[in-house]
């Protein structure tokens, strides 16, 4: 899976999630740029992406990852 | 099933039109994704939750403060969602000699919780039970060590349904149940218990929320009544009326046994009062061969309310079946393995609950459990009697729709009656009557066990007490007599009443003949009735007129001699 499919699922999932077509995600993504990105919603992203993509982040990895580029290292890294 | 993100979506959906309920939910872990899951589900069952989250590990603030959101929430429901990790934590930092004790102590202290919160408000509680861990510090041990973790869970989680029995309003939800049913690394995930106190991974959720809100549905009364069965294939492997009575698989033949379980789950259900009926396309002897001659089945004639063979078509039948037993369709469970059966009812019938059943048989049971249909918030023993009662009632309904005429169908009721003195056994029945008969009383004199029992030993009156059974069941004591012997040789009712539920049976022609026919005994020559009109009683204000007495100066005479017993079907049946 390239880089830009992974983007792309993810695209879907954070669409799915906060219920919105128009979310697009990249490199810089944080949770300060998406509405209603709280703690609640990083949990519900966290099992969303892991059941995507067959793959389970650490404990250290949910609570420390600063962006979605850094989600995407680690989904490229256990695919 | 459905998943958690389509429940977070129908959770912030409008709830206009459903029914509403309020809901408290308190919890010593992380809630919100339970009270998203929940609110979500009762959406789909048609209850829009009103939920008040008390914050993380509130319990006692809650509970303790009078004025806290908690009672000004005023909810119907009280849930209480305690994980099994605090538990443990709780658990060890216990001294190690009172570990033995700690199931009593925790016990005590939720059931301080419930007890609390019924003494402030009307509401029930819903108690969530603790999920299964060995945490494998005494390994297989522990389950005979009593310091150990395994031990004392096993030990709460038994004490709490034990005290929850004795309480009216408290249900323990089986959240166990969703944990060996999902295995322990689906049910729970450790990383988001650590990450965010969850005790339950997003994927048990929905089964957590469907058990939580069929608990909710069935205490506020929507419970399923009755199952309505399909036979060939359902009840059975094959098809009767090809295979045969030796082809078909039940029992040891072939892949019977599956059909044998599912039949001793129904019978289960049958035996905690859900009624059972059959609704198949066959001919109605072929249908009930297997009932009468197969020694492997398990389900008999006798257990069902209904059974419906023929070859019309199954919506039809379902809806004589439901008008018969007079029950909602929305109480009503139909199990087919014919999906164009099941398809053709769901969109003729509305209202109706029709699974969609697995191909293969062997899941039959483990797909319905899974359903959570059956829950109820009560039950009693009288609850299977009453459906005795129910299921002879439509067998009654059912074998007067076959008879040419009303005088065929009491002839093949094979009524019998007993005409006796009052006696001790009886005197609270006896007494009971008197005070609840409104509509069939003649003079609606109410009398209390101590006037039955000084009217039994008097030597001024005759009385009677009546019961009446028929092949199909029996209605016990129905029908009470006193009798007065007045100074001028005339023979006075001064009580008669029956129960309505034996109405239009000739009951109260039988009672009116034995009147007279006791009269002739005892040598009076006149019976005289009387009717005192009440709001309720206008039923028997022509009832002496109707059976041969004639009215004068405003009471009835009949004279002994001259009488003609009216026609009735019931036999009089002597005590031994």
């Amino acid at each position: 899976m390239t880089r830009e499919e992974i983007f792309m699922a993810l695209d879907e999932i954070f669409q799915d999630e906060f219920d919105d077509d128009a979310i697009h995600v990249d490199e810089t993504t944080t949770a300060d740029d998406i509405d209603g990105w709280d703690s609640l919603e990083h949990i519900n992203l966290i099992v969303a992406v892991e059941r995507r993509f067959g793959m389970k982040f650490k404990m250290a990895e949910v609570t420390d990852m600063k962006n979605v580029g850094e989600m995407a290292d680690i989904i490229a890294e256990r695919i | 099933m459905i998943d958690y993100t389509e429940l977070k979506k129908l959770s912030r959906s409008s709830a206009a039109g459903l029914k509403k309920i309020r809901l408290a939910i308190l919890g010593d872990c992380s809630t919100q994704h339970i009270t998203t899951a929940v609110k979500g589900f009762a959406i789909t069952r048609g209850i829009s939750a009103d939920v008040f989250e008390a914050d993380y590990n509130q319990i006692d603030a809650q509970i303790i403060d009078a004025g806290s959101e908690l009672y000004r929430h005023s909810p119907e429901f009280v849930l209480f969602v305690m994980c099994t990790e605090k538990l443990r934590e709780s658990f060890y930092m216990r001294d190690k000699d009172s570990r033995a004790g700690f199931a009593a102590d925790m016990t005590l202290k939720i059931t301080r919780y419930w007890d609390s919160v019924s003494a402030g408000m009307p509401a029930s509680v819903l108690q969530f039970s603790f999920p299964y861990i060995n945490d494998g510090v005494f390994g297989s041990f522990g389950l005979k060590e009593k310091s150990s973790f395994v031990y004392q869970l096993q030990l709460l989680n038994s004490m709490i349904s034990q005290e929850a029995s004795k309480r009216k309003n408290v249900f323990i939800i089986d959240i166990n149940a969703v944990q060996s049913r999902l295995g322990e690394d689906k049910f729970f995930d450790s990383k988001l218990y650590y990450i965010a106190k969850m005790p339950f991974s997003l994927e048990a959720l929905p089964y957590i929320a469907l058990r939580t809100v069929s608990v909710i549905a069935a205490v506020g009364g929507n419970i399923k009544k009755c199952v309505i069965l399909d036979l060939d294939n359902t009840l059975w492997g094959g098809v009767i009326g090809d295979d045969g009575l030796e082809g078909i698989r039940i029992g040891e033949l072939g892949t019977g046994r599956a059909f044998s379980d599912f039949q001793s789950w129904l019978r289960g259900l049958r035996e905690r009062g859900i009624l059972l009926a059959v609704c198949s396309k066959n001919n109605p002897e072929t249908a009930r061969l297997p009932f009468e001659k197969h020694p492997d089945m398990i389900l008999r004639l006798d257990d069902f309310a209904m059974f419906v063979a023929n070859w019309e078509d199954k919506a039809s039948n379902i809806v004589n079946i439901q008008q018969t037993l007079n029950i909602g369709m929305d109480s009503i469970v139909f199990i087919d393995d014919n999906p164009f059966e099941r398809d053709q009812v769901r969109s003729a019938v509305r209202d109706i609950t029709v699974p969609e059943m697995p191909e293969d048989p062997s899941y039959y049971v483990s797909f319905l459990k899974d359903l959570c249909l059956f829950e109820t918030a009560s039950f009693s023993e009288t609850d299977a009697g009453r459906t005795e009662m129910y299921r002879q009632e439509a067998q009654r309904t059912s074998l007067m729709a076959s008879y040419g005429s009303y005088d065929d169908y009491l002839m093949a009721l094979e009524m019998r009656a007993v005409s006796a003195e009052f006696d001790s056994f009886h005197y609270p029945r006896i007494a009971q009557l008197t005070q609840r008969s409104n509509q069939f009383n003649l003079r609606t004199v109410r009398y209390t066990e101590a006037q039955i029992e000084a009217l039994a030993h008097s030597d001024a009156h005759i009385t009677r007490y009546y019961c009446l059974r028929d092949r199909l069941g029996d209605h016990g004591l129905i029908a009470v007599v006193v009798l007065d012997r007045m100074p001028d040789g005339a023979l006075f009712i001064s009580e008669l009443l029956m129960s309505c539920r034996v109405l239009k049976r000739g009951m109260e022609e039988f009672i009116i003949n034995d009147i007279v026919s006791i009269a002739r005994k005892e040598g009076f020559e006149t019976v005289v009735g009387e009717y005192i009109p009440t709001p309720k009683n206008s039923m028997v204000a022509d009832l002496y007129t109707r059976l041969g007495f004639t009215e004068a100066d405003g009471r009835f005479y009949a004279n002994v001699s001259e009488f003609k017993n009216n026609k009735t079907f019931i036999q009089e049946e002597l005590l031994s």
